[in-house]
């Protein structure tokens, strides 16, 4: 059995000592472009969990490499001159170097072939060709992988000091052209990886690109100056660079497989990189050695294995990539609280996790979320709008579409806002206009299906909603607009918490903001116009519901529902119930648990405005995270139905399973 | 939870004596349906002709498709067909519609590909709604609505018009989080209640290289995911009985085993095995 592993990274060499390891017969040649001792970047991080998977994989390297490691269970975060800890992260890391250098001398121990300084330009010939040659894999375009680059995230340069830091540092300086952040961990006794990282318009703007590789390092060191202690940066070939997100349709094509990097590549800042290509080569040759080097079966069984691990990975890393592009719209948030969603970023971390991680940090995130040193968990602190104290983040009771008038109906079931009347609790009246959605058979039958003898239905277009629904007749913007109006006055006189105003799901007011349903310019005229009127007549807390992205191709990005809801809060709402798609019947929705959080944090951040979210929140601990990260002022949690009849009981049962919890 | 187990009428060697003798032991529990596959381009029996014939031999269990691709048919034969499944079976028809995953298929039926999931929606817009005026009978009522796939489309499909979600199959854990992107369309599309879900499972009791071999075969168009798929095929009472718990933890209302070999002592040892 002949192996040919390109590239002599942490995945090519891992994988030769494996596959000698199982099969001592095994010919196992690792080729590498660059010299033994070459290397790009400086220290590599792993968590503790990899580390478990590198001792039963082959203890001699595992002993070897966390002889050598730099550990840490600290992330410190420096912000608006301050620095805030949090504890429970277990980290490791190492110098890349030093990490070549104990797989290659293991490499040469258990047989394997090393050659260095050998460019690969045709697929050798072996029983299994490996590509494990990075991002810009060589072997990959050799064959067929369905391969997906493209940037992700900030751009970024990669520098070495020899200031020594104590824990996972991040640092975020504000500048005149935007904020900057650093990455630094230590890796041994005398350095430190240092990533500088910044958005694309603040490197524009502070002139990067016409930088020299000795300019752009001084302007990072001056930048830096005071967090390096006065150390050095060092470069490397240090330039910038846009983060490459590599992805395959498939990893192997006939006997050539692609691994770490090759295959999937994870953005750095949640530094799972080096973690994900040792543990493929962990795969790759437990498969090989289950299969007895049936070639095409243990290929498949290794990416089966590792595609769902990879995908989730990939994921968190992409959240956490848009979270440093989008640095920016956080730098209002006080610094615990900034701390505490730059910590969540990823989805990876929960109020509930970190508590256990770090009991201390979210002490401290309570007290300082709730105001008072004994304070409940975030989601049980009291929050006011204008003039109206919330007991609680989740206790707000929905009405449901209470239409304006008859024909603004959804269904013969939908209530008027002359006959409704509100159920005991926090009432958040939800009042809208079914427009093309109208006219349609109950809930409990379906969604859309028409009434086979219905009512006329209005929409800025002809074209019917979904199948079978009727033609749109022209809405009399006028009488609709009194109607909110008088619906809003009505609302006055009961006892009503939160009027809102339905603009999502493609009702009526919803159908005019969206260019998929909307030909006319000014989009926001007409439901604008009804919010100012509204907004006259209602005194009290005013919201808006919006889906904030149609989830369609050529339909409103969440970028346009920034706008939309930055317009409706200059325009008197207090706060964006935020939604998403149902703009029209063929959208391409997202479906998940907290599927609308995200786009909840972007437009409370982005837009500055109060927010209330659900889309299927289950559990307390979701609404704690949501709100103390500042992704939500306000949250509707998916509860069984008879806890929503009873929101009091339900309340203090969840906050009794919290503090027992 | 309730378990079905499938009909064998995608399996080699099925004859209708053995069908029917399958469907009448299945009536007599402890399954709760009769589930069936559909595929145009392959040795297997057109689904609701099997369940018709099944119908004709139970009184109790329900008869599912798992799934049906809708498309496949013009909407109004396959309301036709549906309703009189459910006519003959006294209204035991459960529903299952999807899009499928194979284009030979619409090629075999000189249906257009292109536009499917849109083709869908009508369909069921068209059977849930009585968009007919009821003129195509016998009465749809008590049909029971399920929708499969996998995409953000065919979830909203599903929270829209039916009654529940169909999975396609797979380990509990991939159940969980198919379930879980079901109750959040469900929710999102204002639906009261919880969506009804059904899950797939494969088993072979006496002959797993046969049961095997079927099932590498059958899902060759999956490409690398053939081998997985037999790879799952349950292989024993101790197999079959932790998947029936993985999936009642997910909150799976009704779980359907389909047979890979097609002989009547593998439901006997279902039989058992669930008992």
């Amino acid at each position: 059995m002949r192996v040919e592993i390109v590239g002599g990274g942490p995945a090519g060499l891992y994988l030769g000592i494996l596959l000698r390891r199982a099969d001592p017969s095994a010919e196992v040649r690792v080729t590498e472009r660059n010299a033994p001792d070459a290397t790009f970047g400086w220290g590599v991080v792993f968590s503790e969990e990899t580390l478990g998977s590198l001792r039963d994989a082959d203890p001699e390297t595992h002993l070897e490499i966390t002889d050598t490691f730099a550990r840490w269970d600290r992330v410190d975060i420096r912000y608006r001159g301050r620095e805030l800890r949090s504890r429970g992260h277990s980290f490791s890391a190492i110098a890349r170097k030093r990490l070549l250098a104990i797989l290659q001398r293991r490499c040469r121990a258990v047989g394997v072939e090393l050659e260095f300084g050998v460019e690969v330009s045709e697929l050798p010939d072996a029983d299994l060709v490996v590509g494990a040659d990075g991002a810009n894999s060589l072997v990959r375009r050799l064959g067929e992988f369905g391969t997906k680059v493209e940037p992700e995230g900030s751009k970024y340069v990669w520098f070495g000091t020899d200031h020594v830091f104590d824990a996972f540092t991040f640092v975020f300086k504000e500048t005149e052209h935007g904020v900057y952040n650093v990455h630094a961990y230590p890796y041994d006794e005398g350095m430190s990886t240092f990533i500088v990282e910044c958005p694309l318009e603040t490197w524009l703007g502070a002139g990067h690109e016409d930088m020299s590789e000795e300019e752009n390092l001084a302007y990072c060191e001056q930048l830096f100056a005071r967090d390096l202690r006065g150390r050095e940066l060092f470069s490397n070939r240090s330039v910038w660079l846009d983060f490459p997100k590599v992805t395959n349709r498939v990893w192997h094509d006939g006997r050539v497989v692609l691994l770490g990097d090759a295959a999937h590549t994870a953005h750095f800042s949640i530094g799972s990189g080096t973690k994900l290509a040792m543990e493929d080569s962990i795969a790759l040759a437990n498969a090989l050695a289950r299969r007895g080097w049936d070639v095409e079966a243990a290929l498949l069984d290794y990416e089966l294995e590792r595609g769902p691990a990879v995908e989730r990975t990939q994921g968190a890393a992409s959240e956490s990539a848009g979270y440093f592009r989008r640095v920016g719209s956080y730098t209002h948030l006080e610094p615990i609280q900034f701390a505490f969603n730059l910590l969540t970023r990823s989805g990876r971390i929960t109020h509930a996790g970190l508590g256990i991680r770090d009991p201390r940090f979210t002490r401290t995130l309570d007290s300082w979320f709730g105001g008072s040193p004994v304070s409940p968990p975030p989601a049980f602190s009291p929050f006011e709008l204008h003039g109206v104290r919330f007991e609680n983040r989740f206790g707000l009771v929905p009405s449901g579409l209470v239409a304006v008038s008859a024909e603004g109906r959804v269904t013969p079931e939908t209530a008027t806002i002359d006959e409704w009347s509100p159920r005991p609790g926090q009432v958040l009246l939800q009042l809208g206009h079914a427009g093309r959605r109208g006219a349609t058979q109950p809930r409990s039958v379906g969604v859309d299906l028409p009434l086979s003898e219905g009512w006329p239905v209005v929409a800025p277009t002809r074209r019917p909603y979904g199948p079978f629904s009727p033609v749109p007749g022209e809405p009399d913007e006028a009488a609709i607009r009194e109607q909110f109006v008088a619906a809003a006055r009505r609302a006055g006189r009961l006892d009503v918490d939160v009027l809102e105003l339905d603009m999502a799901h493609g009702y009526l007011l919803g159908s005019y903001l969206s260019p998929l349903v909307n030909q006319e310019d000014d989009r926001l005229r007409f439901p604008l116009s009804v919010l100012q009127a509204v907004r006259e007549a209602w005194p009290g807390v005013l919201a808006v519901r919006l889906s904030v992205t149609d989830w369609h191709p050529r339909g409103n990005s969440v970028g346009d529902g920034v706008a939309i809801a930055r317009a409706m809060a200059e325009g008197g709402a207090d706060l964006i119930h935020v939604e998403a798609g149902q703009t029209v019947h063929d959208d391409r929705p997202v479906y998940r648990r907290g599927f609308l959080t995200a786009l909840s944090d972007r437009v409370r951040n982005e837009a500055r405005v109060p927010t209330l979210v659900g889309g299927h929140l289950t559990t307390i601990d979701d609404a704690n995270t949501a709100v103390a990260a500042g992704r939500a002022d306000l949250v509707l949690l998916d509860l069984p139905e008879s806890d929503i009849e009873r929101p009091l009981e339900a309340s203090n049962k969840l906050l009794q399973a919290e503090v027992s919890g | 939870m309730n378990v079905g187990v499938g009909l064998p009428t995608t399996t080699p060697g099925t004859t209708g004596e053995l069908l029917l003798d399958w469907a009448r032991r299945a009536d007599e529990g402890p399954f709760s349906s009769l589930g069936v596959l559909d595929r145009i381009v392959y040795d297997s029996l057109e689904p609701f002709a099997a369940l018709a014939a099944a119908a004709g031999v139970t009184s109790r269990v329900r008869l599912a498709t798992m799934i049906a691709i809708g498309p496949l048919r013009p909407t109004g034969l396959l309301a036709k067909q549906a309703a009189s499944v459910h006519a003959l079976s006294g209204g035991r028809l459960t529903l299952g519609l999807a899009v499928g995953a194979r284009l030979e298929d619409y090629e075999a039926a000189g249906v257009e590909p292109r536009g499917r999931g849109r083709k869908l929606a009508e369909q069921l817009a068209y059977i849930r709604g009585g968009v007919d005026g009821h003129r195509i009978g016998p009465a749809r009522d008590g049909m029971e609505l399920l929708v499969g796939g996998m995409s953000g489309q065919a979830f909203s499909r599903m929270a829209r018009y039916a009654d529940g979600y169909a999975h396609g199959g797979g380990p509990p854990r991939a159940f969980a989080s198919a379930a879980t992107r079901a109750k959040a369309a469900w929710a999102d599309l204002g639906r009261p209640g919880q969506p009804r879900l059904w899950g797939q499972g494969y088993f072979c009791f006496s002959d797993a290289d046969r049961g095997g071999e079927y099932l590498r075969d059958y899902y060759a168009f999956t490409g690398p995911f053939a081998e997985r798929i037999a790879a799952e095929n349950l292989t024993s009472a101790r197999a079959v009985k932790d998947f029936v718990r993985g999936y009642e933890e997910a909150g799976c209302d009704e779980l359907v085993l389909f047979p890979t070999v097609a002989d009547s002592e593998e439901l006997n040892r279902l039989a058992e095995a669930i008992a």
